[in-house]
């Protein structure tokens, strides 16, 4: 039986703009997690600070919205502590590529399997429309007093040249779509990473829902618009790592990093790459920790009535003289 | 039999075997039943720079270093002249004898002050800028001068056990060294081998090779050079002591009370204890599947507290491990620990600061950072410990404080503790307990709420994963299920629920872990960490001179303990507030929360940790009236 999307929505009300691209986001969330049949307590999700830092609130699971830059930092250390945990990481594109950038590419080495999904539209709408690490050298956006003076950070080239074993991008207007990239990023073991598109109605007056569309873009022959967003998958793109071999992972590797180039008249979505061969975190550490799995740190029994029952008379033998 | 005690110092270029010279040193002495305090010294640097180790060695327990050597121990010119001026005058120089013509200038690893202040020292001694001119004033002075050439003795070794690769093994004179002096010292030399194994006990050869050369160099002390005039006899071993290095003590505390999640940056002095947290990862518990400890290297120390709120969230028990530069970076994470009432230690392991400061060195300079770190009024417990053994206890605390409170804990160790060897006795981990406070295990029915209000101000908690306890956190200010509330009333309830945990802190933790009471007098101590050791041991010295002095060790330095701290301060006349930083931080606590002001303060801040006579000294001054209202403390290089 189908868990219903309605159990994953909560009552709290939502203040983003009307015709915000978050909507779809966070609907796409419900309808992978209702698909899935997470049980709602076994889910959590974490979002950093901006418009998308609500994300949690509106989703009918443990919800943890934490700081500005550090929502990878938390998610993680709940997801090594109870590795049973659903993880969705959720933040917009200033959260993770400017003040979280560190920890962005420090999670794509560890590869803890768990998501973390970017609204990008290359704006802080929040703080009244800054710059983002996303826009575009050069674009002036409605708030901004003069042109973006920096270069765009790649988010899929990031997350690839990172560690991340899983890298795909969606649009948040085509919830469908969404919502299986989402089902697959969770399905997926590893750390995936997903950069949904996602217009900024208030202060992104460029990189519109129109522009996405193509509607200033019209074709000469058909006079219709030419739509931007195009999927991977319909061009028979290949994006999973089938061999464990240099000359395979690089072959896909690059044709990730070629496609994540693409922006102004044809901008790809779907997966870039998939690579199920290297090893999530959680197996690296039981490789350490032969029982982490079944005992992972939320599980352990640490006292009886009060008194420890961890037995360190081990290293203290050792100390003693 | 008079007593013992006697400080043994060997120094040598970072990397040169200091370390490991060191804790054979003391190994022999601990296994011979004698009590250790050590302590080791170095530079920010990796190898080259001068490092040392200091061993006061005593039949009764000891607390902390003294000024000045009885036996110094240098196989490289740099220890000889950093040190030789702090040996005593009945004290001895073990040096290698074929580096007496070095001069002042040829060692470029000094640096010019010292050079400066060394030269003007051996003008005034009539001198000149050598090792030898160095030496003379010493033997002048009385010092027994012990010249060893470690080269001839590898050559001599070398024939004798036909082993030709001895001769170039110049790393091995580390071991020389220590062997010499307890030849001299008149040790017994089957301790020194015993050592000297479980120090290369994981490398059977090298082990034995630096067995054949320790019980040649010792055997070699005795024939050719005259006993020294202090001698180590072995004394009835006490059950059950332990020679730790301090920062094992967090370390073993995290284990035995159940830390299960350990995150951190790299940072001196602080990451060892992370290390040895990992080394041990796994061990046995009780009727029940092998625990372990997952410890994570995180790239910078915002992650590493990210992460263990993110583990606590799901009921681990989780700690992060660091210093005053990282714990900087801590600052905005700490508030969002406390605005969401979420259970977690930090283990401050205090240096000289500000900035990156003394790197390598000791201080407490981070005490009023602790309470105000982070932005808006949030509660916090900062409790500090005062030794090895006391960390170990404490750390059991600290989480017992975080769980029942739902609160950060900072809890405040230093270089000092975290680099001290000492003979302590073994931990017993049945005298912690575990409480978890209101932790749910289970919640039966739906309609839970994270911030529910109840008599005590304290709400369940669930933890990620419980069914029935779905809940939100946020950094806004939220409602009782978590969710971002903006409401005047709500702000009122949820700012006031926080800051009363600190009242019932104050009110239902134990006096005794509040403060410690050593005693009161007319003239008072008041201290905190690890002064504490070179305080008692200070106290011990003025009491045997017939000068009676009180002490109050403060643990809890957050809430403040005030009212306690007042009552026992009622028949005290003066009050000497003794730290180890500038500003006199904890001294200022007490001018705040107490109705009278601090009169004394005995402060160092060199990154050198104080000595009991530096303490004796200024408290002396003080009680005869010669002293000015702050002194401050200068010993050690």
């Amino acid at each position: 039986m189908v868990s219903n999307v309605a159990d994953y929505k909560t009552e709290v009300h939502n203040d983003w703009c009307p015709g915000c691209g978050d909507f779809g986001i966070v609907s796409a969330i419900q309808m992978a997690l209702a698909e899935m049949e997470v049980p709602r307590h076994k889910a959590a999700i974490f979002s950093g600070v901006g418009c998308s830092g609500k994300t949690s609130h509106f989703i009918n699971t443990y919800g943890v919205h934490t700081l500005h830059g550090r929502v990878l930092t938390f998610a993680q250390g709940a997801k090594l502590a109870n590795p049973e945990m659903t993880i969705i990481a959720a933040g917009g594109d200033g959260d993770g590529l400017g003040i979280g950038a560190g920890h962005f590419v420090a999670a794509g080495r560890r590869n803890v399997d768990m998501t973390y999904i970017i609204f990008n539209n290359g704006v802080y709408g929040l703080t009244k429309g800054q710059a983002s690490p996303t826009l575009k050298l050069g674009l002036k956006t409605k708030s901004l007093p003069e042109p973006n003076v920096n270069q765009s950070v790649n988010p899929i080239a990031l997350a690839i040249a990172s560690g991340y074993t899983f890298v795909a991008r969606g649009y948040a207007y085509d919830v469908r779509q969404l919502k299986d990239l989402i089902i697959a990023a969770v399905q997926h073991r590893g750390l995936s990473f997903l950069d949904v598109l996602q217009p900024c109605p208030t202060y992104n007056d460029i990189n519109t829902r129109d522009w996405f569309s193509g509607l200033d873009n019209i074709d000469e022959m058909t006079l219709k618009p030419m739509p931007r967003i195009y999927k991977l998958e319909d061009i028979g793109y290949d994006p999973l790592v089938h061999i464990d071999s240099p000359a395979e992972e690089n072959e896909k590797l690059t044709q990730a990093l070629i496609k994540s180039n693409e922006w102004d008249s044809k901008i790809p979505t779907g997966i870039f790459y998939k690579n199920e061969i290297i090893a999530p975190y959680d197996e690296r550490m039981a490789e350490r920790i032969p029982n982490y799995l079944e005992n992972p740190p939320a599980y352990q029994e640490i006292s009886s009535a009060g008194k420890s029952i961890t037995n360190i008379s081990k290293m203290l033998d050792a100390l003693e003289i | 039999m008079s007593s013992i005690d006697l400080t043994w110092v060997i120094g040598g270029p970072q990397g040169g075997g200091v370390e490991t010279a060191a804790n054979i040193f003391a190994g022999a002495c601990a296994g011979c039943g004698l009590k250790i305090f050590g302590k080791r010294e170095y530079y920010s640097n990796i190898k080259g720079e001068h490092s040392y180790f200091g061993v006061r060695v005593s039949d009764k327990t000891i607390r902390s270093n003294v000024s000045g050597i009885t036996m110094l121990v240098g196989f490289d010119a740099e220890t000889i002249f950093r040190h030789v001026e702090d040996v005593f005058n009945d004290g001895a120089i073990v040096y290698e004898s074929e580096l007496t013509a070095m001069t002042v200038d040829e060692v470029h690893t000094l640096d010019a002050q010292f050079k400066e202040r060394l030269k003007k020292y051996l003008v005034s001694k009539n001198k000149p800028f050598t090792i030898q001119g160095l030496l003379d004033e010493a033997k002048e002075r009385g010092v027994t001068l012990y010249p060893v050439s470690f080269r001839e003795i590898l050559a001599n070794l070398a024939d004798e056990t036909k082993n030709p690769k001895l001769r170039g093994m110049f790393r091995m004179q580390n071991v020389l060294a220590v062997s010499v002096s307890l030849g001299l010292l008149g040790l017994p030399p089957d301790t020194l081998l015993k050592s000297v194994g479980s120090i290369f006990s994981r490398k059977a050869e090298i082990a034995e090779m630096n067995k054949t050369a320790a019980n040649y160099a010792y055997n070699l002390a005795t024939v050719k050079y005259s006993k020294f005039k202090y001698q180590l006899p072995q004394i009835p071993k006490e059950e059950h002591t332990m020679l730790v290095q301090g920062f094992q003590s967090t370390s073993l505390g995290k284990m035995a009370c159940g830390c299960r999640f350990q995150s951190y940056y790299p940072i001196t002095p602080a990451s060892d204890e992370s290390v040895f947290l990992e080394s041990n990862e796994i061990f046995e518990v009780e009727n029940n599947r092998p625990g372990s400890t997952l410890v994570v290297q995180t790239e910078d120390e915002i992650s590493a507290i990210g992460m263990i709120i993110g583990a606590s969230l799901t009921g681990t028990r989780s700690a992060t491990s660091t210093s005053g530069p990282g714990f900087s970076l801590m600052a905005e994470a700490l508030g969002w620990a406390g605005i969401n009432e979420v259970p977690i230690v930090v283990t401050l392991y205090q240096r000289s600061g500000p900035s990156t400061g003394l790197p390598t060195r000791h201080g407490q300079d981070d005490l009023l950072f602790a309470i105000h770190a982070g932005h808006g009024d949030f509660p916090r417990i900062v409790y500090a410990s005062g030794d090895t053994e006391e960390g170990f206890y404490d750390t059991a605390k600290c989480f017992n404080f975080a769980d029942i409170y739902q609160i950060p804990v900072i809890h405040m160790m230093d270089k000092f503790i975290a680099s001290t060897v000492s003979t302590v006795p073994r931990f017993d981990s049945n005298k912690i307990t575990i409480e978890r406070g209101k932790l749910l295990e289970k919640i039966q029915d739906a309609g839970y709420k994270r911030f529910t209000p109840s008599p005590d101000g304290i709400s369940p908690r669930s933890r990620l994963g419980l069914e029935n306890g779905i809940f939100w956190n946020t950094g806004d200010e939220s409602d009782q299920e978590g969710h971002i509330s903006e409401d005047p009333e709500n702000r009122i309830y949820k700012m006031d629920k926080r800051a009363h945990k600190l009242e019932l802190a104050l009110e239902q933790i134990p006096k005794e872990d509040q403060a410690i009471n050593y005693g009161i007098s007319d003239f008072c101590i008041l201290s905190w960490g690890s002064v504490k050791g070179p305080i008692l041991d200070a106290i011990d010295m003025l009491k045997k001179e017939g000068y009676k002095v009180g002490f109050i060790q403060i643990k809890m330095l957050h809430p403040f303990p005030s009212k306690y701290i007042q009552s026992l301060l009622s028949g005290v006349k003066t009050i000497i507030d003794i730290e180890a930083n500038q500003a006199g931080q904890m001294g200022s606590l007490l001018n705040e929360h107490l109705d009278r002001k601090v009169d004394y303060y005995i402060l160092k801040y060199t990154g050198r940790p104080m000595t009991c006579n530096e303490v004796f000294d200024s408290v002396k001054k003080i009680i005869d009236n010669k002293a000015e209202k702050k002194q401050v403390l200068t010993y050690g290089v």
